[in-house]
């Protein structure tokens, strides 16, 4: 898994039925320190996240699971809220 | 899911049976403020996505997730139509 900062949301009427429904986010990746690290992402929620929030989101096929059975093309979905990260070079 | 622009369509005539019928489409990677990037790929589409659209595009086995893709040699696909976006 991998740990991001919500930053904003997308909205789109025309979609895959698939996607009916799902909340798509804005995702910055960040490192375990807690840096922004790399290109921004869409992902879809399953945890009812906001902007602001940092989060652990799940990426390649796997993030098609917490939908399954409904066949669902995402490649990124957040599956939780982080309260806090410890991490060698300091707590965030 | 990533951010693309539609900047084209790709044709042809000779391909897997089970591309056939299928829209190819070239997507551009796009920034969040809409800013182009490097990253061209061809992109089976889903949505009906016209030249100039702001789309997301999903990747890997991930493409394959729609009742237009299950099951085929298919990489990416153009999942939505982007209306409109808003990031902090």
């Amino acid at each position: 898994m991998n740990v991001g900062r919500v930053i904003g949301s997308v909205w789109a009427t025309r979609k895959d039925p698939g996607l009916e429904g799902q909340r798509m986010l804005v995702v910055q990746p960040m490192s375990f320190a807690g840096k922004e690290l790399g290109s921004k992402i869409i992902a879809l929620d399953t945890v009812d996240s906001g902007v602001g929030d940092t989060v652990m989101y799940v990426t390649s096929t796997e993030a098609t699971i917490p939908f399954k059975p409904v066949q669902t093309p995402t490649d990124a979905t957040i599956v939780g809220v982080l309260d806090r990260v410890d991490h060698a070079s300091g707590s965030w | 899911m990533i951010l693309g622009k539609v900047i084209g369509t790709v044709w042809a005539t000779r391909k897997d049976e089970q591309l056939r019928g299928l829209t190819l489409q070239l997507v551009q990677e796009i920034d969040a403020d809409g800013s182009l990037k490097s990253k061209v790929i061809v992109a089976v589409d889903s949505v009906g996505a016209g030249v100039g659209e702001t789309v997301l595009f999903v990747q890997g086995s991930s493409a394959r997730q729609t009742a237009l893709t299950k099951d085929k040699p298919i990489d990416a696909v153009i999942t939505a139509i982007v209306d409109k976006m808003d990031v902090k």
